[in-house]
Formats: C-alpha cells, sequence, structure tokens
C-alpha cells in the first residue's frame, strides 16, 4: 500500500478562500431565513431564488479556483488548510474549526457544488407554484452549507458538525410540505434511522480518541492522524483489535448515512420531499456522505481487514436486495429511491475490497446520472399534477421529447452501457471485487443486470406505449420550462462524458481519476495475477447482463410477450409479493424493533408511576405531616410566649395609667405637697 | 432708707404674695384665675430677688433673674391664654375641672 499522507510531512498551503465555499451558502441561507419572506413579497420567488442560485454559484466559482490551484501544486503537496478560529482546547483534545482542500475534497466539492447548483437552478422552475418558496431555497443553501463543511472539515469532530447539519436539513426538507402529515412521518422516520447511524459514529469517534489517546498521543484531525493510528497496532478491546472496532462503528455512522442494510428503511420514505431535494440530498450528495467518510478514513480502514469483509458482505447485499425490490415498486420515485440504494451498495462494494478511489469514481458518476433522472422524474411528476404511479403513465415521450432524451441517457449510463459514465464506474468495481472474491463479483454482477431491466421498465413505462393518465391531466401535459430542461440537458452530458475521468488502462485510458486521488486515498495492492483477457471477459459479461435486463425489458414492456401479470405469479406469486413489499423490511423492524420499544418503555412508564411517583408521594406526604407538627409548635410555644410577654406588659399599663387623673387640680395638689416634703426632708436633714 | 424697714419685711411680703398666688392656683376652677394666681407666684419670687440683690447678696444678679422671670411671665401668660382661648373654642368651656380628657 503507497503511503497516502507524506502530502502532510511536505509543506502545507493555506488559503483564506476556502472558508468562503461553505460561508457563502450559509449567508445566503440567512439572508432568506431572515429577509425571505419580505422578499418574496417585494420581488416575487425569482428574489429569493436569485439569492440561493447566486450563492450557490459563487461557492462553485471558489471551488473551482480552489481545484485549479490545486493542481497547479505538486502531486504529493496537495494540501490547502484555513483554521478559521479556534475550537476546543481541553486536556489532550485540540480541535480548530479548520477546513482542508486536497484531491478528495476537491472531487465531492465540485460535485456539491456543481450538481447542487443545477438543482438549484431547476428547484426554481419547479418550485414555480410555491407560497413558502423562501424556506425551500434557504434551506437548500443551509444544506450545501452542512455538507460543504461535511466534505471540508479538516478534523472529525467538524466532519461530525456537518454529518448532523445534513441530517438535520434533511428533516426538514423532507417534511417541507408539513400539511400533510405522511411528510412529517417521513421526516422523522429518516431523522430517527439516521440518529441510530450518528450513535455509532460518535462513538467510532470516541473509542478513536480515547485509544489515541491512551497509545500516547489524541487527535481528531485528520492530517495528523496517518502519522498516529500506527500506534493502535495491536491494540485491543474485549479480546478484538480496536482498529477494527472503531471502523466497525464508524461504519454503522455509513450506514445510516447511507442508507445501507439495515438501517436503509428511511431512503424510500424519504421520496416523500419535494423532487429537487431527492436529487440533491437522495442521490447525488448526502448519501454519498457514508463512502466519503471512508475514503477519507482509508487509512485507517486498511487497517481493518475484518470490517472491510463486512463492509464489502453488507454492500453486496445492499446492492442486490435493494435492486430486487426496484422490479416491483409502481411509485417512479420508490424505484429510483431503491436504485439509489442499490447504487451506493457498489460503492460500498469499492470500499469494501479497498478500491477506494474506484468507489468515489462510481460516486462522482452517480451524482450525474441519478441526480439527472431524478429531475428528469421530477419534470415528469410536474407536468402530471403530482401523479407519482407508473401505471398512470406512458407515452410521456410525445408530449416531453427534452425530458425522454435526458431521462433516456441516464439510465443508458446507471445500466452501464459502454462509453457511458456507469459503465466505467461500475466495471471498474466489478474488476476490483473479483480480484477479492469472485462470490462479490457475481452478487454485482446479478444487481448489474437487475439495474438494467427496472430501470428500463421504469422509462417504457414512463415514456413509451399508451398514455394511461386521464383526460384532464393529458389535456395539460407539457414539456417543462428551460429552468428544469436545461440542467436535465447539462446532467445528461455528464452521465454520457464524466467516465472519461477515469477510463482503466486495460480500455488504453490511464485512469486519470484515480490518478488524482492516489495522494489521498491511496490503494491497496492485490495479491495474485490477474490477465488482460479476464478483465475483458468480465466487461463483457457485464456488459451481456445489462443488455439481457434491457432486452427482457423490453419484451415485457413494450413488446408485451409476456404478461407482467404472469411473471408476477411466478412461484405462486410470492417472490413479487416480498419484492413489492421491500422484503417486509420495515414490518420487521415494526414488529421487533419497534414493538420492543414500545413494550419497554410500557414497562417504564409502569415504573414510572408506580414506584418512582411512589417515592416522590411518599415523601411529599412524610414533608406534609412535618410541617404541620411545625405549625402546631409555632402557633401554640412560639407565638404564646409572644403573646404572652404582650399580655404582661398590657396589664400593668392598665395598673399605672390611674396615676393620669387628668385632672388639673390633683397635679397641682400632687406637686405642692411633693415640693413641700422635699423642702421638708431637705430642711429636716 | 429707715432702718426699720429690712429685709424680712420685703420677705415677708414676698411670702404673703407667693402664698396667696399658691392659694389662688390651688382653688381655683376658672384656668384664667389659675394663671393669675401663677403670676402672684412669679411675682412674689421677684421680690425676693430683688429684695436679695437690694440688701447685698449675691451683686446685681437678682436684678437681672427678676427681668428674666418678668418675660418669661410674659411668655407664659401668652402661651398660657391663647392655650385656654383654644380650649374653650373647643368645648365652650374653661373650668379646669372638667378638662378631663388627658386622663390615662
Amino acid at each position: 500500500m503507497v503511503d497516502p499522507h507524506h502530502a502532510a510531512e511536505v509543506a502545507v498551503h493555506s488559503s483564506q478562500l476556502l472558508r468562503w465555499i461553505p460561508f457563502i451558502p450559509l449567508l445566503g441561507a440567512a439572508v432568506n431565513f431572515l429577509l425571505g419572506t419580505r422578499i418574496q413579497s417585494r420581488a416575487g420567488r425569482g428574489g429569493v431564488a436569485a439569492v440561493a442560485i447566486g450563492s450557490s454559484l459563487a461557492s462553485f466559482v471558489l471551488v473551482v479556483i480552489s481545484f485549479f490551484s490545486l493542481l497547479a501544486f505538486d502531486e504529493h503537496s496537495r494540501l490547502v488548510i484555513d483554521t478559521v478560529a479556534p475550537w476546543i482546547h481541553i486536556g489532550s483534545l485540540n480541535v480548530d474549526i479548520g477546513f482542508q482542500f486536497d484531491p478528495l475534497s476537491a472531487v465531492m466539492t465540485l460535485v456539491i457544488t456543481g450538481i447542487g447548483s443545477l438543482i438549484h437552478i431547476y428547484s426554481y422552475g419547479y418550485m414555480d407554484d410555491e407560497p413558502a418558496a423562501w424556506r425551500f431555497f434557504a434551506l437548500l443553501n443551509l444544506f450545501m452549507f452542512a455538507m460543504l463543511t461535511l466534505v471540508l472539515g479538516d478534523s472529525l469532530l467538524l466532519m461530525f458538525v456537518g454529518w448532523e447539519g445534513v441530517g438535520l436539513c434533511s428533516w426538514a426538507l423532507i417534511g417541507f410540505w408539513h400539511q400533510d402529515h405522511v411528510n412529517t412521518t417521513a421526516g422523522n422516520k429518516a431523522f430517527i434511522v439516521n440518529r441510530i447511524g450518528d450513535f455509532g459514529f460518535v462513538l467510532g469517534v470516541f473509542l478513536l480518541f480515547w485509544s489515541l489517546d491512551s497509545a500516547g498521543q489524541a487527535t481528531v484531525v485528520f492530517r495528523e492522524l496517518p502519522a498516529l493510528v500506527g500506534g493502535l497496532d495491536g491494540m485491543l478491546l474485549w479480546g478484538v483489535p480496536v482498529v477494527t472496532l472503531i471502523t466497525l462503528f464508524l461504519f454503522v455512522g455509513a450506514t445510516g448515512k447511507s442508507a445501507q442494510i439495515p438501517l436503509f428503511v428511511w431512503l424510500p420514505d424519504a421520496m416523500a420531499g419535494p423532487t429537487p431535494v431527492s436529487a440533491l440530498i437522495h442521490a447525488a450528495t448526502m448519501v454519498t456522505a457514508g463512502v466519503y467518510m471512508i475514503g477519507r478514513l482509508s487509512f485507517l480502514f486498511a487497517m481493518a481487514p475484518a470490517t472491510l469483509e463486512v463492509v464489502a458482505i453488507i454492500a453486496a447485499a445492499t446492492a442486490f436486495f435493494a435492486a430486487t425490490i426496484g422490479i416491483a415498486q409502481n411509485d417512479i420515485k420508490k424505484v429510483l429511491a431503491y436504485s439509489t440504494v442499490s447504487q451506493l451498495g457498489y460503492m460500498f462494494i469499492a470500499m469494501g475490497v479497498g478500491a477506494w478511489a474506484a468507489g468515489i469514481f462510481h460516486l462522482v458518476t452517480h451524482a450525474f446520472f441519478k441526480a439527472c433522472l431524478f429531475l428528469g422524474s421530477g419534470s415528469v411528476i410536474h407536468a402530471m399534477h403530482h401523479e407519482q404511479d407508473m401505471r398512470r403513465m406512458g407515452g410521456l415521450r410525445h408530449y416531453m421529447p427534452r425530458t425522454f432524451w435526458t431521462f433516456l441517457i441516464a439510465t443508458v449510463a446507471i445500466a452501464g452501457v459502454p462509453g457511458t459514465a456507469g459503465f466505467f464506474s461500475k466495471d471498474e468495481i466489478l474488476w476490483n471485487a473479483y480480484l477479492h472474491s469472485p462470490a462479490l463479483w457475481f452478487m454485482g454482477f446479478l444487481s448489474a443486470g437487475i439495474t438494467a431491466f427496472y430501470m428500463f421498465r421504469l422509462v417504457f413505462m414512463t415514456f413509451y406505449g399508451e398514455c394511461r393518465a386521464d383526460e384532464h391531466t393529458r389535456e395539460h401535459l407539457h414539456e417543462s420550462s428551460g429552468w428544469m430542461t436545461w440542467p436535465l440537458v447539462i446532467l445528461a452530458v455528464g452521465s454520457l462524458f464524466a467516465g472519461f475521468l477515469g477510463v482503466p488502462a486495460a480500455l488504453g485510458g490511464s485512469n486519470a481519476f484515480a490518478h488524482f486521488l492516489e495522494p489521498v486515498v491511496g490503494h491497496m495492492e492485490h495479491s495474485g495475477h490477474h490477465s488482460l483477457a479476464l478483465e475483458y471477459g468480465l466487461m463483457a459479461a457485464s456488459v451481456g447482463i445489462a443488455g439481457l435486463g434491457i432486452l427482457l425489458a423490453w419484451l415485457i414492456y413494450v413488446k408485451k410477450v409476456f404478461s407482467a401479470e404472469s411473471l408476477a405469479r411466478i412461484g405462486g406469486g410470492w417472490p413479487h409479493r416480498v419484492f413489492l413489499n421491500k422484503y417486509y423490511v420495515d414490518e420487521l423492524y415494526g414488529a421487533t424493533v419497534l414493538r420492543g420499544t414500545m413494550g419497554l418503555s410500557t414497562l417504564f412508564a409502569w415504573f414510572d408511576r408506580t414506584v418512582v411517583d411512589g417515592v416522590v408521594n411518599g415523601s411529599a406526604y412524610v414533608t406534609r405531616i412535618g410541617a404541620t407538627l411545625s405549625g402546631v409548635f409555632d402557633f401554640r410555644v412560639v407565638d404564646g410566649l409572644v403573646n404572652l410577654t404582650a399580655d404582661a406588659i398590657h396589664a400593668f399599663g392598665g395598673v399605672v395609667r390611674r396615676v393620669q387623673t387628668g385632672s388639673l387640680n390633683t397635679y397641682l395638689y400632687v406637686i405642692v405637697v411633693v415640693v413641700a416634703a422635699v423642702l421638708f426632708a431637705g430642711t429636716w436633714k | 432708707m429707715p432702718e426699720a424697714l429690712g429685709l424680712q419685711h420685703f420677705l415677708l411680703v414676698g411670702a404673703a404674695l407667693f402664698c396667696m398666688g399658691l392659694y389662688c392656683v390651688l382653688t381655683r376652677r376658672n384656668a384664667i384665675g389659675i394663671l393669675m394666681g401663677v403670676e402672684l407666684v412669679l411675682n412674689a419670687a421677684n421680690v425676693n430677688y430683688i429684695a436679695f440683690s437690694r440688701y447685698g447678696v449675691g451683686g446685681v444678679d437678682g436684678q437681672v433673674f427678676s427681668i428674666f422671670v418678668i418675660m418669661l411671665a410674659a411668655a407664659e401668660a401668652a402661651i398660657g391664654l391663647a392655650i385656654v382661648l383654644g380650649i374653650y373654642r373647643r368645648s365652650g368651656s374653661i373650668d379646669v375641672s372638667q378638662m378631663t380628657s388627658l386622663r390615662g
């Protein structure tokens, strides 16, 4: 393995420009949150959209500038640091708020700001009758800020800030139309499932910090980590290598954020959000955070082969099962959601076999074609008056040609037709998977065929055949405005050509993409020899099965050689029911986790009411008795003494006051007598 | 000044005046009468002061004191009459035997 981090030892560049990449979208969000209603009532939706799109584009321009200045540096000193402010300095924990820009961050930020800006522009067309557009655009910008913080943060802590930030924005945007209870429930589900993953992530970070601390020197700053993690070698916790535990906990975080088994259940429900949100957050950027995290910590994962095994197996299972579920869905966005889960599985296969660059490469190409697919489906949904059921579509290619062509290109790309983006990135992964284990390759290979089938099923059901929409909808069918179609065109072009960034050596390329990332992620050497013939053979096989999937979809849904209904009845109909009901995973979680939690909380509630409340009420009762006794003492004894004093003085005064007769004569007599007595006494002496 | 008239004659006049004043004060029920009795008592004291001063005890101190006493008597009469007037306005009477509102 090439040491990826001698970059840290050579000169570190620093630039104040870096912080503005996330801060500009944050400013945009602040403007729209604080002044959005006013801007929208004065300047209309265009005003708030201009703020959001402008800040997103400005951020993109900064990323491009930073990217080219990065390219100008020597290959092994491509690291730019921007330390903004001191943050936490407690004991051995020293973290600053700082951003770092290296080839991996560069790739991620280019995808986030580039595709993000396109989706911002698209949103202006999509949300054309939205009264709360300001809130939507503010949240989109806030999401951009959080996501950019996630990928630019130079420490695990700052990364976690972004990690939670994107989760928050995801929650807010899934439930954006909060008048409908279904949407808010979906948002809550996404948030809660993500919390479970985040808990694992936090535990991973804690454990990493703790074990580094006991090994000598602790840090959570990425550029300092590689030199220190060597100290964890051979350290055991509960009889397990501590690195394995750390990486497993971190991977739990990744399964939550990136929708892998067992925490993938939130992503299909997240489709309740507006479609641009699905494209931006739940396809192109946020859900890839887990892949990025593993890429960023690849040196750590490389030390834990057992974790990598787990990652690879879970990823292959996710890719396969999600693809099979995709076959039976009828909601256009649900198909795309399961497709996303499945494609994320591919990325994690790559991570699991140590082909870090291949995983990131698929992340990039997937961002293009899946964003294009989601935005295309949004265009369809928009034209169909928010109808999402494919059974009521059909024949739309005549009504919306531009959407159709871009959608078709993206579908071809995801199916892995040679020459498109998906072909290069997927075959890179499959090839690496095969080198690791042919079984992994076989799972990925099957999934590739299923992917081609369900994606073309989607295209054929939506754009071909008779239009099955009702009269009213059909009359209003129209191609979407340029605000929506131009981003589609750009993304379609990307879906076609992004693959040429990483053409493998076997096809006469130089895999520039992997070469660019190598200083950060390195790559793992595989033992054993492999021949070019084998690589060509595998490529041909995956192209073949993709072609088979497409052909099958064409036969069923266009030529209707077999009817879909008769296929659904195969094997007594239970495979179809299982796919349609998503392997009953939601029901399983409902029966186990949810009911378990409910039962436990009922028990706790009983305990709280009887025992805890009993103790509290008992102590209150005792206090009340004490207070009564104290009151009696106060009333009788203390007050009694005080009153006794007063009464005594009163009685004495009653006697003495008799002296004051008020009669002047009496006084005078007394005076005379007393004076006389005194005089007499004086002379007598 | 004839020898026959000595200090004790003046003191006898003073004592007589004092006794008449005291008798007046003790027996009168009219407030103004009491005040007049008090004047008599004071003037008895004045006579004694002047007599002592004249027959060579204490120099001129006796004369000075008597002037003080006259002034005091004037002030006392003024204030006493004002109080009596106030009492009369309030109760319509200046009979001291009826003035018992200060009884304890």
